[in-house]
């Protein structure tokens, strides 16, 4: 049997086809779930991609968080589905709670386009499997509101749990607090990050295929 | 603006019984003759909302009265091309790529309002464009910026560009499509005229072209996306067919305000219904709004049409009907859907959360009709509005300067001795505001979205893939240099349009058709009437000899503050096609060892030059010679190299001759290069010539006689300059600048400038 990843698309989501093409590169079988049906169609893992959900309008991914596939999905989070948010998706589990923390206007106030270096800190999470601890991978950051904030104690508690997953390098491309790129939850089937692994996934139109990990990663833990 | 506030309506009964009412055509910016003539046409005065439509219906920016007998040639001159499937005159030309796919593509101006409010204007630039493809049937897949702006240190460029540039991103990012190419430019000349354009691709396949029109008695039109605001109003007729004028009020308010989520909303929407076979016809809401939309639809269409306006859905309820007729609000199309198929649209309208109104239907009779609460307040034949407008054949005379400048010669120009000072001219190039990276503005746009971006800006072309089975694809560039235009227009439009064509086959992509904006100064002004007249003339000329019809455009006139009108700057855009994208050839030295080839001929040729407007500040001379033939010839090699494997890097040599070229391909490969004057030709010319129909490749040693072999059987010029190896830039013999050096120079002046 395939394996199921659904990809949610909200009014507003850019990146759900390239999340799709990703998914099906990977090995499995892409399933697209709108934002207005609770039913998530028996998948095995969710993606959240990338965009301005419903316009960003209040605040990135604050809308988003109240639709009525959000709320399926925050509910099988706890129990364990396996849910991938990239940018604005990391922007609705921040504003869901499934990951703490928040991401504020860049620091330098422009949008910001760049092939990024990241850290792999945990390669234990459901979607960084196949991955090494410490391995160094590029793949593409496009954010406008990507900086990464929580309070001391938050993030001292990340560190010490290991749930920092991925750090920038070389550049701190928007002001996140301790160059932190992406967080995970305690039970690590819950990933959050800003940049974007979906386009970085074919020699011809990415900087890498660096991003394809996190899609086979899923299909590892799901298969096994 | 007001629009003379009526107490009470002023419907077609009253106009025909008070004809004597003073009317404020002036105001609208109509000339008395043309005012005369709506009376004529109509055989009473206007109503008030007829008279709207008229103004901002026959304004220059709508109705191209002055540039139309111009513009003829393109159709007249027009190369036959198996490749068009729509021609001029639609919303946006349609090319055939193969596969069964066809590709729309179209460039547009909004220059007027980015310099008022650089954010909105530039956002609602791309938003216009996007539209347009969008109403062919097509899923819009990149956008390309040529921008350009006044002196890159003046002040006043501080508050331009950055809000240009952060409203192109903004929108383009929110939409969903990704920004790949366009040009900066810098001169002193657009310093109160920035120049604004957007190009915007889209593909579909061939069986689900759609062209705008109101066919069908009985067939309801309906009104879908955003409400209607006081935004926007007159600014087809006001802000982008007059000239600026210090001393009058702010225009502010005739600048529409964009909401790229809506835009979004729409793109989904609309793609939705066309899918499921729903309309007969679209058309978006762009320059001139509603008075455009029902005019042209009902003019293209077989019956006439009737509207009730006051059906509209308003943003603002105490707008009144004729600023209804004229808003520019963004965001919205108009359809003309079957009734039988009324209700789904609007299901799929509902699904989006767009908001759908059937506003009126199409009639048997003749005249478009428009009523409010019931009460008629337009009654005109259609094509009076939006095809019949005036025409001029405005005077034009060759400018009693252009001799003077013209023999101003470069050759005068004080040329670098010794190799210090070719190093020291080498760098100062590279780090010039035009010719420095711009980076610093493309990392605003996003360039991966949709995931088929295979080569982006800084590359010579942009490269899309369309389909991920067979690897078939696109080539974007868009070029135009107004200093060659301005010391001749002629030449200048033609080398406008063979860079872009270089650009385009450099990539490794055979270039197909041609779309074009024309921005110019005032159509008032015969000088500038004559370049208009030349440029138009010129790029007929050449698009019928290299086989690429121009397919659709946009002219902005009126870019002149006062007396001085900016270079005469025709921005050429060209689309290829390849078979198979995995072939495209990128412009960075990737590899050690490779072989640099420069192909075509190197002359003498500085005028209008970098080297001579960086190093002297000088524009004077002709422009470089055209050879339209060693263009042709120069693409096919490139496309045949491509194709076979022959090559892997080509650039294209243009602004900054050979070695900005070569500069810029070692930056970005992240190699240096070592460099040898061929026989005859003097370190200087070699470096900095800007002669055309010329590239530089890089060959890998395996395929060296393969490649020089089937130059030599094509009679192209071929000659073997170097090598790239090291961490170095140099000419042997002459300077090395290390990489690191290059980089640093080329990359860091716009930040310094607007970081």
């Amino acid at each position: 049997m395939t394996t199921r990843v659904g990809v949610v698309t909200f009014p507003g989501s850019l990146d759900d086809r390239d999340a799709q093409r990703a998914v099906k590169l990977a090995g499995a079988e892409p399933v697209a779930l709108w934002h207005g049906d609770k039913d998530l169609r028996q998948v095995d893992a969710v993606i959240l991609p990338g965009g301005f959900s419903y316009g960003d309008y209040l605040r990135a991914g604050a809308i988003a968080r109240f639709s009525p596939v959000m709320e399926t999905i925050i509910e099988q989070a706890r129990s364990g589905l396996p849910v991938l948010g990239i940018c604005n998706g990391f922007q609705v589990l921040c504003e869901s709670h499934l990951l703490p923390g928040a991401l504020t206007r860049n620091d330098h106030l422009h949008f910001v386009c760049r092939d990024q270096r990241l850290r792999v800190e945990n390669a234990a999470t459901a979607w960084t499997s196949a991955y090494a601890a410490g391995q160094e991978i590029t793949i593409p950051l496009k954010n406008g509101e990507g900086g990464y904030v929580a309070d001391a104690r938050t993030l001292d508690e990340l560190e010490a749990e290991g749930r920092v997953v991925f750090r920038y390098l070389e550049v701190n491309p928007n002001g996140s607090r301790r160059d932190i790129a992406g967080v995970t939850n305690a039970a690590g089937n819950v990933v959050g990050l800003m940049p974007h692994p979906e386009h970085a996934v074919e020699e011809l139109t990415g900087p890498s295929t660096d991003g394809l990990g996190f899609f086979t990663s899923v299909l590892k833990k799901l298969v096994s | 603006m007001s629009t003379s506030p009526t107490r009470h309506l002023d419907t077609v009964k009253h106009a025909a019984g008070s004809p004597d009412a003073a009317q404020p055509w002036a105001e609208l910016g109509l000339k008395r003759e043309e005012y005369d003539r709506i009376r004529e046409v109509l055989g009473r005065r206007p109503t008030g909302a007829e008279l709207a439509m008229y103004s901002v219906m026959w304004s220059e920016h709508c109705s191209y009265k002055s540039s139309k007998v111009h513009l003829r040639q393109f159709g007249d001159k027009a190369p036959h091309s198996d490749a068009l499937l729509v021609g001029i005159g639609e919303q946006a030309g349609v090319v055939d790529v193969g596969q069964g796919y066809a590709v729309t593509f179209k460039i547009e101006s909004h220059n007027h309002p980015s310099y008022v409010e650089p954010y909105q204007g530039a956002a609602t630039g791309v938003g216009g464009i996007v539209r347009d493809i969008i109403a062919m049937g097509a899923r819009p897949i990149a956008v390309l910026d040529p921008l350009r702006f006044g002196a890159a240190d003046h002040p006043d460029t501080r508050r331009v560009l950055p809000g240009v540039v952060a409203g192109i991103g903004g929108y383009g990012n929110c939409l969903g499509l990704p920004t790949i190419g366009g040009e900066v430019v810098f001169d002193p000349c657009y310093q109160g005229n920035p120049l604004v354009n957007a190009l915007c691709v889209g593909v579909m396949r061939h069986e689900d072209i759609h062209l705008a029109k109101a066919s069908g008695v009985g067939n309801k039109v309906i009104l879908y996306g955003a409400r209607t605001g006081g935004d926007g109003i007159g600014g087809a007729s006001i802000l982008a067919s007059e000239t600026f004028d210090a001393a009058k009020p702010s225009k502010r308010p005739a600048v529409q305000v964009g909401d790229p989520f809506q835009e979004k909303l729409l793109i989904e929407c609309t793609l939705e219904v066309f899918a499921e076979g729903l309309v007969v016809g679209i058309q978006d809401l762009g320059a001139a709004g509603l008075s455009c939309a029902t005019s042209e639809l009902a003019s293209a269409g077989s019956g006439g049409m009737r509207v009730d306006l006051d059906r509209v859905p308003l943003r603002d309820p105490s707008l009144s009907p004729e600023e209804i007729l004229m808003s520019e609000s963004q965001e919205r199309m108009c359809a003309v859907v079957e009734p039988g198929k009324v209700e789904r649209f609007l299901e799929i309208c509902a699904k989006w959360d767009v908001i759908a109104t059937v506003i009126g239907e199409v009639t048997d009779g003749e005249r478009l009709e428009i009523f409010w609460h019931g009460e008629q307040i337009v009654d005109v034949p259609p094509r009076t509005v939006a095809h019949d407008g005036p025409v001029y054949e405005r005077p034009f005379a060759r400018p009693g300067w252009q001799d003077e400048l013209q023999a101003d010669d470069p050759a005068r120009l004080a040329r670098p001795s010794g190799g210090a000072e070719l190093r020291a001219q080498v760098l100062r190039l590279a780090g010039s505001p035009n010719q420095a990276a711009k980076s610093w503005i493309t990392d605003q746009y996003d360039r991966y979205v949709l995931g088929n971006t295979v080569l982006a800006q800084p590359e010579d072309g942009a490269v899309l893939r369309i389909d991920e089975e067979t690897g078939l694809g696109i080539a974007l560039a868009t070029d135009g240099n107004g200093r060659y235009a301005k010391l001749d227009p002629y030449a200048g439009a033609q080398l406008a349009l063979v860079e872009a064509y270089r650009n385009v086959a450099a990539t490794g992509a055979r270039p197909l058709a041609v779309t074009d904006c024309l921005n110019f100064g005032s159509p008032e002004d015969p000088a500038v009437m004559w370049q208009f007249a030349e440029a138009t003339r010129g790029l007929a000329d050449a698009c019928r000899v290299l086989g690429t019809p121009v397919t659709g455009g946009n002219v902005s006139l009126y870019n002149q503050t006062g007396e001085a009108a900016i270079h005469p700057t025709p921005v050429v855009g060209v689309l290829g096609v390849l078979d198979d994208v995995a072939r495209r050839t990128p412009m960075a030295f990737r590899e050690e060892g490779l072989l640099l080839y420069l192909l075509g001929e190197t002359r003498a040729e500085f005028g209008g030059s970098a080297w001579a407007d960086v190093v002297h500040g000088h524009l004077g001379g002709l422009p470089p010679r055209v050879d339209l033939e060693r263009e042709r010839l120069l693409a096919e090699i490139l496309v045949a190299a491509s194709r076979d494997g022959m090559i892997d890097a080509a650039h294209d040599l243009s602004d900054g001759g050979l070695v900005q070229a070569v500069a810029e391909s070692c930056v970005r490969g992240g190699r240096g290069a070592r460099l040898v004057p061929p026989d005859g030709l003097d370190p200087f010319t070699f470096l900095f010539s800007e002669s055309t129909a010329r590239a530089v490749v890089a060959v890998p040693r395996s395929e060296e006689l393969r490649f020089t072999d089937m130059c030599a059987a094509r009679n192209q010029p071929a000659a073997r300059i170097g090598v790239v190896d090291g961490d170095a830039l140099e000419l042997q013999g002459h300077f090395t600048i290390p990489l690191a050096e290059l980089r640093e120079t080329h990359e860091r002046t716009l930040p310094a400038l607007f970081g």
